[in-house]
């Protein structure tokens, strides 16, 4: 899709001939974000949709207690220092941001009073400014008014690099001016088409300045307030123990009319997520469960008890197999998979393409992730509609033996393929995962029919995702010709993260593999690609640069996509809860109530 | 006994105390992943940020460095704090030591409770229908594992009869009795679990010791003195009996706080062992030196009290 069209779909949302939910998807199936799809309908003066609220509660409270189970618990109660969604799912009880992305990666306003647009002026044509209005007469838990000063204060909080936030990607290069005590204009040093990292969805929860004026910085441990978050949000902070629960009151001063209707809210953690699983579908002791990592077959069997049922929100987590572009076997300057290495039988075209139709996604999706992975073609998430459309995977063994005979790998006496006396054999590893070895499994068994030798290997979770320099085993030193893990879209805009294929992002042993083009996958056109596209300072030819990023990783076999991952949630039946794969598990509760 | 012999012990326990510090150390040191890893993984967050805590929290320093900033500390009453929750490792360790201490005291006591008169009967009727059935039930219970147990009790009580909650829960909010019996209600699979695989093994000790005592002489001067059969169970049996039984127990103590780190994760029970584990997953290097340390000092105290009890309760083992 290029630029032309884009602007033709962009149009006929315009005039209402498409549908804006029907244009996300179309954007989502090329390798865009949702929230990235309604920016560029934002930027070309279609506002916001305002969906329509459900929520049946005629008064505050009355709810009881709201019992959630997160069978890993919140260790820390600040946003800024959130690492996990773990974390940033137990701040979001007390804690909001400006504003929150909905499942359609529509943007809800919570502490702001409106969503910027082009009409009223708030987002400037030029693209280096977006002023947020503030919404009036919230008031912090302990009765302080809330106001432009503390959001001012949040980015000089967060920027401080001694202050170690894991928010400070968003700050640090933007200027946050207060207007007046309602308005905070945000100042980008670039034209940036895309506007909301700062103080929106997961990374913008805004904290009290009064509390936490003092400890900026190097200090920024020792605030008490860390530990007894004080914020805007639904509830209010009762009692916290790392690791093992969260527990908060409802506030009964909550700026928005009805809401919350639960009394007191308990988050606990610890366990596994299997008997997180039971304790909502099928004891029905709990409400809610996160994260169900859990195999769709359990999930299935607990569903039949009729106590719960699983709610499926599409993200951009995608399970993928990623293709050596050096040569693991060999050593250059003490580190193997060196960049100056070519690989010595993947970097052949067809072997590559031969491997993406020896994986059978559609047998993973049914015999092991079922609603937990959807396959899919595309590295940028899962598209619902035009999947089929627009993408091809296929999986056939005979036509990736064929691609292999004609380039002229012919089968040896063991029946392994080979070439100048370079046999067909790979290393495939990923981590200790009972859905991964299956997968494993499965691609093997479709390689050995087409003459490919596959030896599996499976490393401790611990050591595969860990960013051990030492150690050989880890995924950034990729010292195997395949692995296969899931790599996680934490934010809406693709720029960050798609320049995992540019080449100077390499992991190499002279950044301590902390590059993040772990493939080693270096061009020209990608790289000139990305670069162009930092640079766009058109909303729509900038997202068209980014659809062309995504196919040139795929028409390229630099991945290949197995199954996308969408969040899983168990749910009982009563609890109405709004979920969304675009932020915060807990990003609407103030808005989860129960019926009947 | 003598008091020499008390300090001495108490002296002896500070250079074993330090060789196991030294010896944790260095296996945390050496042992794979990375409490930052999160953060290097993910690409809103840069490098420096992980790279500046790092730095602040001193992990880039050599590892004899680290060991020597963190006994120093540790010497003036100062733990750290984790990296995970950046809160005070003390603090962190004194929020769940209620739990544990109530969980493993109360299956403690139902051990002993079972296994005391169950021990004796079967150690005085010898070889007796009691005696079998006692022992097979025995050798069940401590051949099955914590984790099967709790699973199989969950299966049974919570899942299928729905009796009783599978979860845990630190902060019931009644109170009275409902708390009572609330608490009752969901402590009743954790202790249970615990209880009964050491109960199990602790009636085997009770029975061996009670047969090693029975056949003595003055055993048999007792009865033939006219005693009523039941007062010599009680005063002269038990009480020689259970001196081996006294220092058992106290040696067990710290293989209960190890049982319970399975019970614990099984039920959801906010105790150390819990703590532990989540450290141990997140890779928290602080809270799993003290969670484990604290654990080293029990195993090591324990064994003090042990010896220190087993002289005083049977005057004629002397130490010099």
């Amino acid at each position: 899709m290029n630029e032309h069209e884009l602007r033709g779909l962009i149009d006929s949302v315009k005039i209402g001939r498409m549908s804006r939910r029907g244009f996300v998807r179309r954007m989502v199936a090329v390798g865009l974000t949702a929230p990235m799809a309604t920016q560029l309908l934002a930027y070309s003066g279609v506002a916001m949709a305002q969906a329509k609220s459900t929520y049946k509660p005629t008064k505050r409270g009355g709810g009881g207690l709201l019992k959630v189970l997160w069978w890993q618990g919140p260790t820390l109660l600040n946003p800024h220092f959130a690492v996990g969604t773990k974390d940033q799912d137990g701040s979001r009880l007390f804690y909001e941001p400006l504003a929150n992305w909905d499942r359609d990666g529509e943007m809800k306003p919570v502490l702001a009073a409106s969503i910027p647009n082009r009409e009223d002026g708030t987002l400037a044509a030029d693209g280096k400014s977006v002023t947020w209005k503030l919404k009036q007469g919230v008031k912090w838990h302990d009765g302080k008014p809330f106001t432009a000063d503390d959001v001012v204060f949040n980015w000089e909080y967060s920027k401080d690099p001694a202050t170690a936030a894991v928010t400070v990607a968003n700050y640090k290069d933007v200027v946050v001016k207060k207007v007046d005590d309602y308005t905070v204009r945000v100042e980008f040093p670039k034209p940036t088409p895309f506007w909301a990292n700062a103080f929106v969805g997961t990374q913008g929860m805004i904290i009290p300045k009064h509390l936490f004026a003092d400890y900026m910085g190097a200090k920024s441990r020792e605030a008490p307030t860390n530990l007894k978050p004080v914020g805007t949000g639904p509830y209010m902070f009762k009692d916290f123990k790392p690791g093992d629960m969260v527990a908060g009151v409802i506030n009964p001063n909550y700026h928005t009319a009805n809401k919350p209707y639960f009394d007191a809210v308990e988050m606990k953690g610890g366990g596994d997520a299997v008997s997180a699983a039971r304790a909502v579908l099928q004891t029905g002791e709990y409400d809610f469960a996160w994260n169900m990592q859990v195999e769709d077959e359990i999930l299935l069997r607990l569903e039949k008890s009729g106590k719960g049922h699983c709610v499926i929100s599409p993200g951009g987590n995608i399970e993928h197999i990623q293709l050596n572009t050096t040569d693991p076997w060999t050593e250059v300057d003490g580190e193997r998979a060196a960049l100056k290495t070519k690989h010595p039988t993947l970097s052949d075209p067809a072997v590559r393409q031969a491997l993406t139709m020896l994986v059978d996604k559609n047998s993973v999706q049914k015999f092991i992730y079922g609603r937990t992975g959807i396959a899919t073609a595309n590295f940028v998430n899962n598209p619902e509609k035009f999947n089929s459309k627009n993408t091809k995977f296929e999986f056939n063994v005979d036509k990736a033996a064929d691609l292999l005979e004609k380039a002229g790998w012919k089968k040896g006496a063991d029946g392994i393929r080979e070439k100048g006396g370079k046999k067909l054999k790979f290393v495939f590893q990923t981590s200790i995962n009972q859905p991964r070895q299956k997968t494993q499994a499965i691609i093997k068994q479709a390689c050995q029919k087409a003459g490919i030798d596959i030896e599996v290997k499976a490393v401790t979770a611990s050591v595969f995702f860990s960013s051990d320099v030492a150690n050989p085993d880890t995924y950034p030193h990729f010292y195997c010709d395949l692995q296969m893990y899931t790599t996680t879209m934490t934010q809406p805009d693709p720029e960050l993260f798609m320049n995992q294929f540019c080449s100077w992002e390499a992991a190499t042993k002279a950044n301590k593999w902390q590059g993040r083009n772990i493939t080693r996958w270096q061009s020209k056109e990608y790289d000139d690609n990305y670069k162009a596209g930092q640079n766009e300072l058109d909303p729509v030819k900038r997202a068209a640069i980014f659809i062309k990023a995504n196919d040139l990783v795929i028409a390229n076999q630099v991945v290949i996509p197995v199954v996308a991952r969408p969040g899983v949630a168990a749910v009982s039946s009563k609890l109405k809860a709004n979920l969304s794969g675009w932020d915060n598990n807990t990003w609407d509760i103030e808005s989860w109530y129960k019926e009947g | 006994m003598s008091r020499q012999y008390v300090i001495r012990r108490l002296l002896v326990m500070i250079p074993s105390l330090l060789g196991i510090s030294i010896i944790l150390f260095c296996v945390l040191a050496l042992a794979p992943g990375d409490p930052f890893a999160d953060l290097a993984a993910n690409p809103a967050i840069p490098p420096e940020v992980a790279a500046s805590l790092r730095a602040k929290f001193g992990l880039d320093d050599p590892v004899w460095m680290r060991y020597m900033h963190w006994i120093t500390a540790m010497a003036q009453g100062d733990w750290g704090f984790s990296f995970a929750s950046r809160i005070d490792v003390d603090q962190l360790i004194l929020q769940r030591l209620p739990t544990t201490l109530m969980v493993i005291g109360a299956a403690q006591l139902l051990a002993i409770a079972v296994a005391l008169p169950v021990g004796v009967l079967a150690g005085t009727r010898p070889y007796s229908i009691f005696d079998q059935i006692a022992n097979t039930l025995a050798f069940v219970g401590f051949s099955l594992p914590t984790f099967f147990t709790g699973l199989l009790l969950i299966l049974v009580f919570s899942i299928h009869l729905e009796w009783l909650p599978m979860v845990y829960r630190a902060d019931l909010a009644s109170t009275g009795w409902t708390w009572l019996w609330e608490q009752f209600r969901q402590s009743i699979m954790p202790v249970m679990v615990l209880g009964l695989f050491q109960g199990a093994s602790l009636v085997r000790y009770v029975r061996s010791a009670v047969l090693d005592v029975v056949r003595l002489d003055y055993v048999t001067t007792a009865r033939s003195k006219g005693i009523g059969e039941r007062r010599v169970i009680t005063r002269h049996v038990v009480r020689t009996a259970l001196i081996p039984v006294v220092t058992l127990v106290a040696l067990q103590m710290p293989i209960i706080f190890g049982g319970a780190l399975v019970t614990e994760q099984i039920f959801r029970v906010p105790g150390i062992g819990s703590l532990l584990i989540s450290a141990m997953l997140a890779n928290d290097t602080p809270v799993v030196m003290a969670v484990t340390f604290v654990l080293a000092c029990l195993v090591v105290l324990f064994n003090f009290i042990a010896d220190v009890l087993y002289g005083w309760l049977d005057p004629r083992i002397s130490y010099r």
